[in-house]
């Protein structure tokens, strides 16, 4: 694909927790690099004691792990603050996806080149043609960064990073950089425009936050959504998934009267630390309106705000993190419209 | 007799271990001549700056042919981001945030111009032409004057005027609670 793109997941048909690769949200800043596997290369440098080039054939020798883990661009619902925009659920929340991902850990290769105690932050470069950058924090990249070369069992489709990309889980997807190519370890962020100028959050008092890296826990209804219609009073399955950056899902509450009432959703198993799960609340329509909503809660106790709630605090100019509770009406005819509840 | 059995043995142990914080030598050393060609980036105290110069006068030739079909004859923007003006706007219900009111260092306009510019061809420019086309930028933006010269000590000491405009992450910053009945 030719320039920069966006392509949402169509969360609308989508059945359990896992993403399917062909369906995977995209964004990409200059398109998506062509790359030959045997001949990318990562070179990684900067305040390391032996600084090295890897082959992809060296990258896969190091031993590997697999995680199941959402990835969620920061700007997913960034049109939704001051009035309801998508008239669909792939357009207003399909910036999130979950794969397994198969990898090496990134802590694994910075002990292959040593880092010097000095090294505080990390420099991510991909291959395209916006050599995007990002910086990392050295503690994220111990703890459970990965260096990933597969996607639900096959190899990364090239809009996902082929042959490379950095994965970091739960935290905002432009910083698990595609394409990667280089890692410096430097002293102090590097202050790049994407960290700058882009991926910041203007406050209301014009100065903006930088460095939100966490995808605060979130959640949405997918059945029945804007997409669908309710041609039949009687039983319908709400379903829908939640995530949260911070750990696992621990409760998800339902309301289908725009939240004076809330009733606990089944969660399927397995749940996962910072993956999707998917949860069910059996409702019985009675042909009247109704105001469908969802409430996720983490295992930090973090329970996901209302929309009200966060611009009480951050306005309407903040942009990206936009992890409100979503309302769907229901008319009296089964139609279903994105609403501010 | 032992002595042997037992370094074999610590030798064996060694090889299989499958403990973290292991070494096991793939990839190959990075040539100082090798890094170098991979190391462009630009720290914002404007460390990674190439020697090189350019004027204000030479950086409108360089937008006007390179960048103006995209940001518009004075950066005005459109199809592209805008690049000038909006000083003063952040904190108004008109936020206008450009390259000059918004970006925090001025060597992160030569990082991002040098890697990722002219869209259709990046990493294209010259040294001299990226730190013209800098200078036209700044100067559009009202930073530096119209006869100005920049090379890398000049663009490190560049103040920009949102240098101050940003502040840590303050979340979690809300707090809902988990109320069953009678909400809101």
């Amino acid at each position: 694909m030719a320039g920069a793109g966006s392509v949402q997941s169509p969360l609308q048909h989508l059945r359990g927790m896992i993403t399917p690769n062909g369906l995977v949200f995209e964004r990409s800043h200059a398109g998506i690099p062509h790359i030959d596997p045997a001949q990318h290369r990562l070179m990684v440098h900067g305040l390391v004691k032996r600084p090295k080039i890897f082959t992809m054939d060296d990258l896969k020798r190091f031993p590997s792990v697999s995680r199941m883990h959402f990835l969620e661009c920061s700007g997913n619902g960034s049109r939704e603050w001051s009035k309801p925009f998508g008239k669909s659920v792939q357009i207003s929340h399909g910036l999130v996806s979950c794969c397994e991902w198969t990898g090496v850990l990134l802590s694994t290769v910075l002990e292959e080149v040593g880092i010097d105690p000095k090294g505080k932050w990390v420099l991510a470069e991909a291959a395209d043609a916006a050599a995007m950058t990002r910086s990392v924090p050295i503690e994220k990249c111990f703890e459970d960064a990965m260096l990933v070369y597969g996607q639900n069992g096959e190899m990364l489709r090239p809009q996902q990073g082929y042959p490379l990309r950095l994965f970091l889980p739960g935290w905002e997807g432009n910083m698990s950089v595609k394409w990667l190519r280089r890692l410096k370890v430097g002293e102090e962020p590097f202050m790049t425009r994407e960290e700058t100028s882009k991926y910041t959050d203007m406050m209301p008092d014009g100065r903006a936050r930088q460095f939100t890296f966490m995808m605060e826990a979130k959640s949405v209804i997918t059945y029945p959504a804007p997409d669908h219609r309710l041609r039949e009073r009687g039983f319908h399955e709400i379903s829908g998934i939640a995530w949260s950056g911070r750990g696992r899902i621990s409760r998800v509450d339902v309301s289908t009267d725009a939240g004076k009432t809330w009733h606990e959703a089944r969660l399927q198993e397995p749940v996962l630390s910072r993956a999707l799960v998917r949860f069910r609340f059996p409702w019985n329509w009675d042909g009247q309106e109704a105001v469908l909503q969802s409430r996720a809660v983490d295992e930090s106790g973090y329970v996901q705000p209302m929309r009200t709630q966060l611009v009480a605090e951050r306005g309407y100019a903040s942009q990206y993190h936009n992890n409100s509770i979503q309302s769907w009406r229901v008319s009296n005819t089964g139609e279903i419209t994105n609403v501010h509840a | 007799m032992y002595m042997p059995k037992l370094i074999i043995a610590a030798t064996v142990l060694a090889l299989s271990s499958p403990v973290g914080a292991q070494m096991y030598g793939f990839g190959k050393p990075a040539a100082d001549r090798e890094i170098t060609g991979w190391n462009i980036d630009v720290s914002p105290d404007g460390k990674g700056l190439p020697a090189g110069r350019g004027s204000v006068t030479q950086g409108k030739v360089v937008y006007d042919l390179t960048c103006a079909a995209c940001h518009g004859a004075k950066g005005e923007g459109k199809p592209a981001d805008r690049l000038v003006g909006g000083v003063g706007s952040l904190t108004t219900a008109r936020r206008i945030r450009t390259v000059g009111s918004y970006w925090p260092y001025a060597p992160t306009i030569y990082d991002y111009i040098n890697r990722a510019m002219p869209y259709n061809s990046p990493q294209s420019l010259t040294p001299d032409q990226v730190y013209a086309v800098t200078a036209y930028l700044l100067h559009l933006n009202g930073i530096i004057g119209a006869d100005a010269v920049i090379d890398a000590e000049i663009l490190s000491k560049v103040q920009m005027p949102n240098r101050a405009g940003f502040i840590a992450d303050g979340r979690p910053d809300t707090s809902n609670a988990r109320c069953r009945v009678d909400c809101k």
